[in-house]
């Protein structure tokens, strides 16, 4: 188990330094490079030459990527374009922001998924069923800008109870309740994908379980239906879905991107898509490998949860 | 009593008639009340995209002076920030975003196929590259990398669907590979090697027409994946370009009347959202018709 550990944490080293080679690359083959953009449309050759040379992208595409990956590797994520400021001080900025959000998110989804597949699996009631089905297919089919829109619409400018985005009112930058209220929206509109997946996925597991010989026996025992179904069948049930929280780090990213667009969120996703129209590329480079550094570590540990909560699982 | 006997008859008569898996597939899809609706609207739908320009005569892109009027007899659902009919818009970006979905899922089952049917039937090296590679596209984070590559040239419609469909093969190449390593230890597959079929032979005429059902389900899924990544790309601005309509790019522009006319950003969003609840539900529908393990 422990060997297993290391080699698949080794194993998720060379991904990311692909990862990163990759979009590197990418960021070479891109036409009209930041100096361009900084120089303004009167620069001459002279003057787009000195600003290269101070961004640095004069050098030959290796040169630049060894410098930055030597750089990263001290903890230097460089100097950002736009803002002329270390890029590990910009992100420090946006990062606990985007992670709050992410938080508030998963608790939502993870509280209200389990009651919601659990009772979607026990009812016998069709119309529950079907409402149930329908729910849960919405939830994962609405777009979640456009769900993030008709959330401000109804709630910030029909019915005024939630503010209408950003993360703060002014003056009141460390008032909780204010923070909390700024949350709710964008928090809840991350959560609904999840929320509906889940609790398919809680249904489907459960439903499976139901049939199996030891709840069959726990029930001959004379328990109540209660004990079977929180001690003995959600047990085994939700076991499946601790993989499926990890897998989803991808998704969970680019879907925090677009709700923190779409809420003014002050974080790594709005980052990132400023730090693309402005050609911002150590600002780019940073978001997006923490980005991927989420995504790999969600794989992991999806993949070493499985085994723990799992005895019958040998990893090898 | 005869009628009854007659009745037992043309029973006895019903149970002997065996189906083709063909049929005992549509009997399962006709039970799947939702996905039988859905493949009703989804049809509807199409036929609306395709006769935009018969059913409005406006052209979407023209402007006028009536700007942000209200709905009437001849703007149906009025016009937007710059004069365009809505409806007209509406139907033609139902064009752009269906093409996207459907090409975008084509090229996905194409390259996902391509990948993981090697993978999983040779294995050993060959199998540790490809499984390598779709392991580092699943660790990249897809909307933002589809923004990068997008951000980079003036996009049209050919490059949203290549990118879509670059950037989302690797979730179908990883059921396709596990597909066909369980294939490759079938009896039919060592028959047709002692009869001297060689293995491009194997893979193609013999192995991948067993792996249809799941094809077919993924692919339906991967229509729905593509219209949500255009939508969220062009609402970003990055996808499709306007005046080209595209329901998500009608939303980039909507988001700044949300106060006044909300419309505007209830009707594309509810379209797309619609189109992909259709495309979800008949996925399911399919699942349950087509995978034998599912049927009772």
């Amino acid at each position: 188990m422990n060997r297993y550990l290391i080699r698949r944490t080794l194993l998720a080293i060379p991904t990311l330094l692909v990862v990163s080679v990759l979009l590197f690359g990418l960021l070479q083959l891109a036409p009209g490079g930041p100096a361009a953009l900084y120089a303004g449309p009167d620069a001459g050759p002279e003057d787009l030459e000195r600003i290269s040379r101070l961004l640095g992208t004069d050098q030959p595409a290796p040169v630049q990527y060894l410098r930055w990956l030597g750089g990263v590797l001290r903890g230097d994520w460089g100097i950002s374009f736009r803002y002329r400021e270390p890029v590990v001080g910009v992100l420090a900025g946006r990062l606990p922001n985007t992670v709050q959000l992410m938080a508030a998110a998963l608790l939502i989804a993870l509280l209200l998924s389990v009651p919601f597949g659990v009772v979607s699996a026990v009812s016998r009631w069709r119309p529950v069923q079907y409402l149930a089905s329908i729910a849960a297919m919405l939830g994962v089919s609405i777009p979640t800008f456009w769900l993030g829109m008709m959330v401000l619409l109804v709630f910030s400018v029909r019915l005024r109870i939630l503010p209408s985005g950003g993360m703060a009112t002014i003056g009141l930058e460390h008032d909780p309740v204010d923070r909390i209220l700024h949350l709710i929206g964008p928090a809840s509109v991350l959560a609904t994908m999840y929320i509906a997946a889940w609790s398919r996925y809680v249904r489907s597991s459960l439903l499976e379980v139901l049939h199996q010989d030891y709840i069959r026996l726990a029930r001959a025992k004379g328990l109540s239906e209660w004990t079977v179904l929180t001690q003995h069948a959600l047990r085994n049930a939700l076991l499946p879905l601790v993989t499926l929280i990890g897998l989803q780090g991808s998704s969970l990213v680019g879907g925090a991107m677009i709700t923190e667009v779409v809420f003014a969120w002050p974080g790594m996703g709005r980052l990132l898509a400023e730090a693309l129209s402005s050609r911002d590329y150590p600002v780019l480079m940073a978001a997006f490998m923490i980005m991927a550094v989420l995504t790999v570590l969600g794989n992991l540990l999806a993949d070493l949860a499985y085994g723990w909560v799992d005895p019958r699982i040998r990893l090898s | 009593m005869p009628a009854v006997t007659q009745n037992q008859t043309e029973k006895a008569i019903k149970l002997r008639k065996t189906l083709t898996p063909a049929g005992r597939a549509w009997r399962t899809f006709r039970r799947h009340h939702l996905a039988l609706a859905s493949a009703f609207t989804l049809a509807l739908l199409v036929l609306a995209s395709a006769l935009a320009p018969v059913i409005s005569s406006y052209d979407p892109d023209a402007a006028s002076l009536n700007i942000l009027a209200p709905p009437s007899p001849e703007h149906p659902l009025g016009t937007d920030d710059v004069g365009r009919d809505l409806l007209s818009r509406l139907l033609h970006a139902g064009r752009i975003s269906l093409s996207v979905g459907f090409g975008a899922a084509v090229l996905t089952v194409v390259i996902g196929v391509l990948v993981g049917a090697p993978a999983g039937y040779y294995g050993g090296r060959l199998d540790a590259l490809l499984s390598g590679l779709i392991n580092v596209m699943l660790a990249i984070p897809i909307l933002p990398l589809a923004l990068v590559l997008s951000s980079f040239v003036q996009t049209n419609l050919t490059f949203v669907i290549f990118i879509i469909g670059g950037l989302s093969w690797p979730a179908v190449a990883r059921i396709m590979r596990a597909e066909f390593l369980s294939l490759r230890e079938r009896e039919f597959v060592d028959a047709a090697r002692v009869l001297g079929a060689g293995s491009g032979r194997i893979i193609f005429i013999h192995i991948l027409p067993n792996t249809l059902a799941p094809i077919i389900v993924a692919a339906t899924l991967q229509v729905a994946n593509a219209i949500l990544l255009e939508s969220a790309l062009s609402f970003l601005g990055y996808g499709v370009q306007p005046p080209q309509a595209s329901w998500g790019n009608m939303l980039q522009d909507a988001q700044r009347y949300l106060r006044t006319v909300p419309e505007l950003a209830i009707y594309p969003g509810a379209l797309i959202s619609l189109t992909v609840i259709s495309i979800n539900f008949l996925g399911d529908g399919l699942r349950e018709a087509l995978d034998p393990r599912l049927q009772v």
